[in-house]
Parts: structure tokens; sequence; C-alpha cells
């Protein structure tokens, strides 16, 4: 049975809340309580024997459990003393299973959604008050489809730049219509004139076409001033959204990263970033140019000649109708055109790094096939967006061509019955062409509007993930811990599969501790909890008496050592990666910390020494080499808390010997937490804690252990066989 | 001959000792390579095809399979809340109709010719064969691919 832990704050639940959480209680099973009866707990299992889908009712009270299947038939079990209730998990459902000594007497699943409710019950039917309702529900993250209006918060530090770049816009297209005005009196009152025999007013023309001049200048040097603004703003908008993504990313805990592949990240935060910069301060601007020039140009046309201006306006609804049509499918379209080019990104960061792999087995036309299924699956899903896209602008043309077409109908007419003068008419088709042609790039703004709203969800879905080990609200500075761990009560999930089982242990300030056990029984899964990159499901962790999560976590990782099972070295130089916890760490303590780590005297033989540079993956080093440099890394901050996962894993038995040497000062005055498959490197250990499929089974010194012939000792004689063979 | 009986308390049992059956390949060939693990894990027996067990020992071994394992297979997609996640989706499985929330595109797993969706609570259902779905559910489907 599970100990009520007294440390946390138990929330005794009211049984109002019960009942009012029983609304769903079917009438049959309400019928059968008992007067004075009370209800405790109560579950819906949503799977039957057969594990389908079928809801039916289970209703703890303090008499009896209380059953109601889904097909309405009814089961009571009385409590009673040898009846327990048993919960467990596995692959998604849960099991509640209800036995006495002797057999099952009945059995119940449910998906996990409903766990904290079975959990609930378990405890209720054991008599303990359950516990307060952790954070294991993950708080579902609303993304708002509006993706794209969130942006507004990257955009308003520039707000004054693109303010500028808009009036900028606005004051050059303006200049831009002055010349379609002036082809009116140089047709009616120039050239008209001329053909009539009239000679033409020379002073006339020239201020006529010098006004023509000077508004291209204008025009050509007010495009200058905004592109140029605009430009710059563009990018300093990307790089704040490149860098805020990648800050937050930073801030997220390891959870995150195990479901991520690594070329998805890139691709979100490499190329969509810099999609949506252009649409924010380009586009953007574009079409709120675009728009009110269509309305400059309206208002120009009417004020000339109302009639023949609405005929020109004709085709506007039709395009407004055409793009609302094609918006949703646009988006889902590039969204999923993002998704499928980070698929080829991922083929990338998965074959590069593991070169090696491929390379010794020969796959490389493999690989090779691979890329092209994922490029062809990105033509295929471009292909489609195509279609629609393809068949959008032409439309767009065509209805404007249309348009123009009535506008010369219309025209001629109204010239033939002189309405209007020729100058009317051909200032109205120079405002026309410019006024389709504004129409026709504000729809390709559907395209872009809905591929920078792709690329925003995309970035929204990391800037709105919150951490899962969030940093506390009311932080405690941990300063320099004493160093003792306690946990309590730890149960630990990755996904669905349970991996740890109510681990407890208490560990005193520079105690030194073997974690022992199989491979995969949760060692390093501890030291994961430990280091705080994951939070427990249940149960807390102590670090001088205090919740580990009440520490703010970046100065708790200060006071702790790590090596890890698979070192990992930054591209960069040798020094630079043993200091890389210390960047100010002088030339002396690098040094040293690399001689406790007998990493001293193979760096002095590479051809740069501590300067040498070492690879993605420090490929030019061997495996016991970059493990030596992560000791001499985590040496070098001098911890309070020392984690070893298998640091001496890849030496040699001579080598290991040497570090041995090292890491035995080391350890001295800090708490130490070694991993060690070779039993004998925890000679030296205080205590050796020996850990089984997610449990503490022993606990106890090396000859204790043995003594007991346990688990301990079956690894030991199994490793003794080994070493004498 | 394996010796396998069912105990008091529903488990299966194999000359004295409780087993689970866990299948080998649950997506790709779920018919065959089941192993009998005992509770820490060790492999007591090796069935290469439930098929060729007697009729008696198959019913047994299906039926804890059943009782352990849970992958409903997608036979059809009624509807989507939204054509992305996150959304809700109603489902037609093999074990009777469900709604489940996806919470990401990438929940959706391919291994090798089947779809693995996971759901926000971890439960996890199959598409067996994307392209063998109707129109209908093809097209619903496709928006999250
Ligand atoms: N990120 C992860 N996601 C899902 N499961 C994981 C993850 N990391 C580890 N596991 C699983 O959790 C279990 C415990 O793993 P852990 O790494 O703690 O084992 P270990 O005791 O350190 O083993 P070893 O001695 O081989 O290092 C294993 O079954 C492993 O498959
Ligand atoms: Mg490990």
């Amino acid at each position: 049975m599970m100990p009520v832990s007294k440390w946390r704050q138990v929330l005794a639940v009211p049984l109002g809340a019960i009942l009012h959480g029983m609304n769903s209680l079917p009438e049959s099973l309400r019928d059968m309580l008992r007067p004075g009866e009370e209800a405790l707990a109560h579950l819906e299992p949503d799977l039957d024997e057969n594990s389908r889908f079928a809801n039916s009712h289970l209703l703890l009270t303090d008499q009896r459990l209380l059953c109601r299947g889904h097909d309405g038939s009814l089961g009571e079990w009385p409590r009673r003393d040898g009846l327990v209730l048993e919960r467990f998990d596995h692959a998604g459902t849960g099991h509640l299973e209800l036995k006495d000594e002797t057999s099952l007497i009945a059995s119940w699943r449910y998906t996990l959604g409903r766990d904290q409710a079975a959990r609930e019950l378990v405890m209720r039917f054991r008599g303990n008050e359950p516990e307060s309702a952790q954070t294991d529900e993950q708080a579902s993250i609303p993304v708002s489809p509006r993706a794209l209006l969130r942006l507004w918060r990257f955009a308003r530090p520039y707000r004054g730049k693109l303010l500028s770049g808009f009036l900028l816009s606005l004051a050059s297209t303006a200049a831009a219509m002055i010349p379609p005005y002036l082809t009116m009196p140089l047709m009616d009152d120039v050239l008209i004139p001329f053909q009539n025999g009239k000679a033409i007013d020379i002073p006339l023309v020239e201020r006529y076409l010098g006004g023509l001049f000077a508004a291209a200048l204008i025009a050509w040097a007010l495009g200058w001033a905004r592109t140029y603004i605009l430009a710059r703003v563009s990018e300093r908008i990307g790089a704040d959204l490149r860098i805020a993504t990648y800050r937050h990313l930073h801030g997220l805990s390891l959870e995150y990263f195990g479901g991520k592949r690594t070329g998805d990240l890139v691709a979100r935060i490499g190329s969509e970033t810099d999609r949506i910069n252009v649409f924010l301060s380009l586009h953007l601007l574009d079409f709120a140019t675009d728009l009110l020039m269509i309305g400059m140009t309206a208002a120009v046309l009417l004020s000339i000649n109302p009639m023949l201006a609405l005929v020109t306006l004709l085709p506007l609804p039709f395009i407004v109708w055409m793009i609302h049509a094609v918006r949703d499918k646009l988006r889902h379209g590039f969204e999923q055109a993002d998704r499928v080019w980070s698929e080829i990104t991922n083929v990338l960061t998965d074959t590069i790094p593991g070169i090696r792999v491929v390379k010794a087995f020969a796959q490389e036309e493999r690989e090779v096939k691979r890329f092209v299924d994922a490029n062809a699956h990105n033509l295929a899903v471009n292909d489609r967006v195509n279609t629609v896209w393809s068949l959008f602008a032409p439309s767009v043309t065509l209805l404007t061509e249309i348009g123009l077409l009535v506008v010369w109908i219309f025209g001629i007419w109204q010239v033939s019955t002189s309405k209007i003068t020729v100058g009317v008419l051909t200032a109205f088709l120079a405002y026309i062409t410019r006024f389709y042609s504004r129409l026709d790039s504000m729809s390709r703004i559907v395209s872009v509007t809905q591929k920078a709203a792709a690329g925003a969800k995309r970035i929204f879905e990391i800037l709105d993930q919150s951490s899962s080990v969030p940093e506390a609200s009311k932080p405690v500075h941990p300063g320099r811990v004493e160093g003792s761990i306690e946990a309590k009560d730890i149960e630990f999930r990755y996904g669905s599969r349970a991996i740890l089982h109510g681990v407890d242990l208490s560990i005193s300030p520079g105690e030194m501790i073997g974690l022992v056990g199989q491979s995969g029984s949760g060692k390093s899964t501890l030291i994961n909890l430990i280091c705080r990159f994951y939070d427990p499901a249940r149960g807390a962790i102590l670090v001088d008496g205090r919740d580990i999560r009440s520490y703010p976590i970046e100065e708790y990782r200060q006071n702790i050592g790590l090596v890890l099972q698979e070192p990992f070295l930054f591209f960069g130089t040798i020094a630079e990666n043993i200091a890389y916890g210390k960047p100010d760490a002088s030339m002396e303590e690098i040094v040293s910390a690399a001689r406790a780590a007998h990493a001293h005297e193979f760096i002095l033989r590479l051809p740069f020494g501590y300067d040498s540079l070492v690879g993605e993956r420090g490929q030019t080093l061997s495996g016991g080499e970059r493990q030596r440099i992560s000791i001499a890394r985590a040496i070098l901050i001098d911890p309070r808390i020392l984690i070893l996962d298998e640091a001496t894993s890849s030496v040699d038995t001579e080598t290991e010997r040497e570090i041995q040497g090292a890491l035995d000062n080391l350890v001295s005055g800090r708490t130490t937490i070694a991993i060690a498959h070779r039993l004998s490197t925890l000679r030296r250990a205080d205590r050796l804690v020996v850990m089984e499929k997610g449990r503490i089974v022993e606990i106890g010194r090396h000859d204790d252990l043995l003594e007991a012939k346990g688990v301990y000792y079956r690894l030991h004689e199994a490793q003794q066989v080994k070493e004498n063979a | 001959m394996l010796e396998l009986s069912k105990n008091a308390f529903g488990r299966l049992v194999l000359g004295q000792a409780e087993v689970a059956p866990v299948r080998a390949f649950p997506v790709t060939n779920p018919q065959s390579g089941i192993s009998l693990v005992d509770s820490n894990g060790k492999e007591l027996a090796w069935i290469a095809n439930l098929e060729d067990l007697e009729m008696r020992e198959r019913k047994l071994v299906e039926e804890a399979l059943q009782a352990r394992e849970f992958l409903p297979e997608i036979l059809r997609l009624s509807s989507v809340s939204r054509h992305a996640a996150p959304c809700e989706w109603r489902v037609e499985t093999d074990k009777g109709k469900t709604a489940f929330k996806l919470d990401s595109e990438d929940d959706i797993r391919r291994i090798s010719s089947s779809l693995v969706v996971t759901d926000s609570h971890g439960v996890s259902f199959l598409i067996r064969d994307p392209a063998a779905l109707d129109r209908h559910s093809r097209r619903l489907l496709g928006s999250f691919l």
C-alpha cells in the first residue's frame, strides 16, 4: 500500500464536490444507494471486457463498490477485509482489478484520460484521502487560428518605422497616380486639337511633360526610401522572431525534445521565421497600400465619370468571392507543404550525423531513396496546392481582362454619343490598368498570407509550449547546496510507459552512492529527475530538504556536475569544451581539471593541444577520450553534487583505474551518485543502491549485499564468472 | 506443446509461472512472433505463429493478448473538428466508435506502411493502410500528413 505522504499538502475533497461530479451517474446506480450510504468516488471505465469502447460506471461508497455495466447490468461488492483493489496501466490503458486472497473477482479497463479518477478511487478504497491532483494533466495548448494577428507582438517594436514605410509607399503610389491624370489634358488640349488642324502649344506640352518626369522622379525616390526602410525592418523582425523562438526552445524540458526531430525544429526556426518577417514587413504593407490605392483610384474614377467608374468596378465582387473560397484550402495546403519540407530536412539531419553507420553498412543507395521519397511526397503536396493556386491567379487576370473589355465597349459607346472626350477615356484606361494590376497583386497576397499563417502556426506551436519543468513562481535561491538528496515516493513515465514506481531514497551530504542494476532498470531516468530534466509524475525530490521544484532551474543545476553516458562535445576547441560550464575558467583551472580527469596527456599528444578543434560530435576523439573530457568538464565547475552515469564505461581497465584514482579525490566531500555496470568501479561507494524494473530493491554495503544473496549477489556472481572466464 | 492454463486471477500461466504474451511486431506482423514473458520480462517461450498452436491454447493466448494490449484500428474517420491540429477526431475503430484529441501533427507517425496516431492521453490508434480507407477518411486524413 502506498503511504500517504505527509510532506505534501493533502486535499480532502468535500462530498458535495464528488456528488457534483456524479451528475452523469445513471439513475439505476443512484437508486442503489441505501439511506445514509455515502458515495466516495466515481469512475467511468470506458472499455468493456473485450476492450471495446463502452462506458460503464463504478461507484465507491463507504459500504460497497457498485458497478453498472455498459449493458445495464448491475454489480455490487460489499467492502470487507482481504478485498484489494489494484490499479496498473499498460500501453495507454489502465486496469482496475478487484481481488481477494484466492482469485480475481472483477476487473475494469479504461483509457488513461481517466487515470486521475481511477487513482482517486483506489486511494479511497484503501481508506486514504486522495492526493491533491497534480499538474499531471498537461494544460492543453490553445493554438489560436488567428496566429497571424499574434505576430503583431513582433512587429510592435518597429511600428514607427513600419508606419513611415507605409506612408512612403502611399506617397510613392500617389505620385504614380499623377501621370495618367496628365494624359487627359495632353490628349484633349494638345493632341486632338492638333489633329483638328491647330498648332501644338509648345510651352504647354513642356509643362505637362515636365510634370510627368517630375512625378516619375518623385515616385522613384520615395520607392527607394521605402524599400530601404522596410528591408531593414524585415531583417530585424526576422531576427527577433528567430531569437525568441530559439530562447524559448532552450527553456523547454527534455521531454519536448524527445518528441521532436531535429530537422523539423531547424526548418521551423530557420526558414519559416524568414517567410513570416517578409510577410510582416513587405506583403502586409503592400496589401495596405494596395487597398488604399484601390480606394483612391476608385475615388478619382468616380470624380471623372461615375457611370464609367461603376462599370469598371464590376469584377471586384467576383474576386472577393474567389479569395474567400480558396483561402482555407491554400492555408492547409501550405501548412502541409511546410511539414513535408521538415521531412526533407529530417532526412538530412538523420543521415549526416549517422554517416559512418550508413557507409559501414553500404546503405547509401537506400538513404538516397529515402530522400527521393521525401521529395516525391513534397512534390505531391505542392502540386496539390499549386493546382488551386495556379488556377486562382489566372482567373483573377481573366476577370480583370473582361473588365477592361467592358470599359472599352462602354467607353467607345459614350465617346460616340459625345458624352465623354477621348482624353477621359484614355485616362480611364490608364487608371484602370493600374487598378487591375493592384487587384492582381492583392490577390497574390492571399497565397503569401496563407503561407505566413501556416508558418506562424508552426512557430507558435513552439512559443506556446510551456516547459514541463516549469520555473517556480516564488523561487528560493539555493546558493551552494549542502548536498543532501531525498527522493520521496517517485513515480515517472515516458509517455504512457511507466518507468519508475515509487522510488524512495535518502542520501546524506558528502555520501557516495553506487547505483547498480540491469540495463533499462531506470538508473539514468532517476538521475534525469535529480537533475530536473524531467519532473516526476508523483512524489518529489528534495535537495537540502527542499523540493527542487522551488529552486530556479539554472541556479540549481550549477550545483550539479554531470558526466553522461553518451558524452557530447560541442564544436570548438578542447579547452572550450572543458570550460563549457564555466566559460571564464583560467588556463590553470582547465589544465588541472584535465589532469584530474586523466585527459591531460592525451590532449598534449594532439597536434594543437588544448586548442585542437573537436568536430560536431567529437569525431576526431575516441570514445574514452571524449568521456574523459566530459569528466574534466564536470570537475571544473566544482559541483556539490556529482553524477557519473557510466562515466568510465568506454575506457580500458588500465585507464579506468587511473580515472578512478582521480575520481576518488574528486568524490571526497561531494554528494556523488555513480552508475556503473562494472561493479568493481563502485568499491569506494558508501552504499550501493540496487534497482530493478523501476524500483529500488536493495540498499546496503557491498559485503552486506553479498551476504544477503539477493539481486546484487546475482549481478556480482555473473560478473565474477565473466571475469574469470 | 506448451502447458498453458489460466489461473484464478485471470492470468495466463505457463507451467508454474504467470506469463504475459507480447507481440513482437504489433504493427507490421501481429499474427506472427509472440513471446511469452514472465513478470521479470524474461522470455519463457516463443510462438512463431499463432496458427501453430492448438485451438485451446491459441484461445488462451488470444484472450490474454486482448486483455493486455490496446491498439484500436481506425477503420473510418467520421469527422475532425478542424483540418489542423490541435483538434478532435471522431473515428470508427474495430473497438467501436470513439473520439480523441490530437495535439499535434507530429503525433501521427509512420511505421512502414501504417500510421500510428497517439492521442493527447498517450493512447495509440492504428491506421493499418491509409490508402485502403474510404475517400472521405482519406480526404480528412490527408490534411494532417
Ligand atoms: N526518453 C525516453 N523516452 C522513452 N523511454 C525512455 C526514454 N529514456 C529511457 N527510456 C526507457 O526507460 C527505461 C529506463 O531507462 P534508463 O535509461 O533509466 O535505464 P538505465 O538503468 O540507465 O539503463 P542502462 O544501464 O542501460 O543505462 C528503459 O526501458 C528505456 O527504454
Ligand atoms: Mg543509463
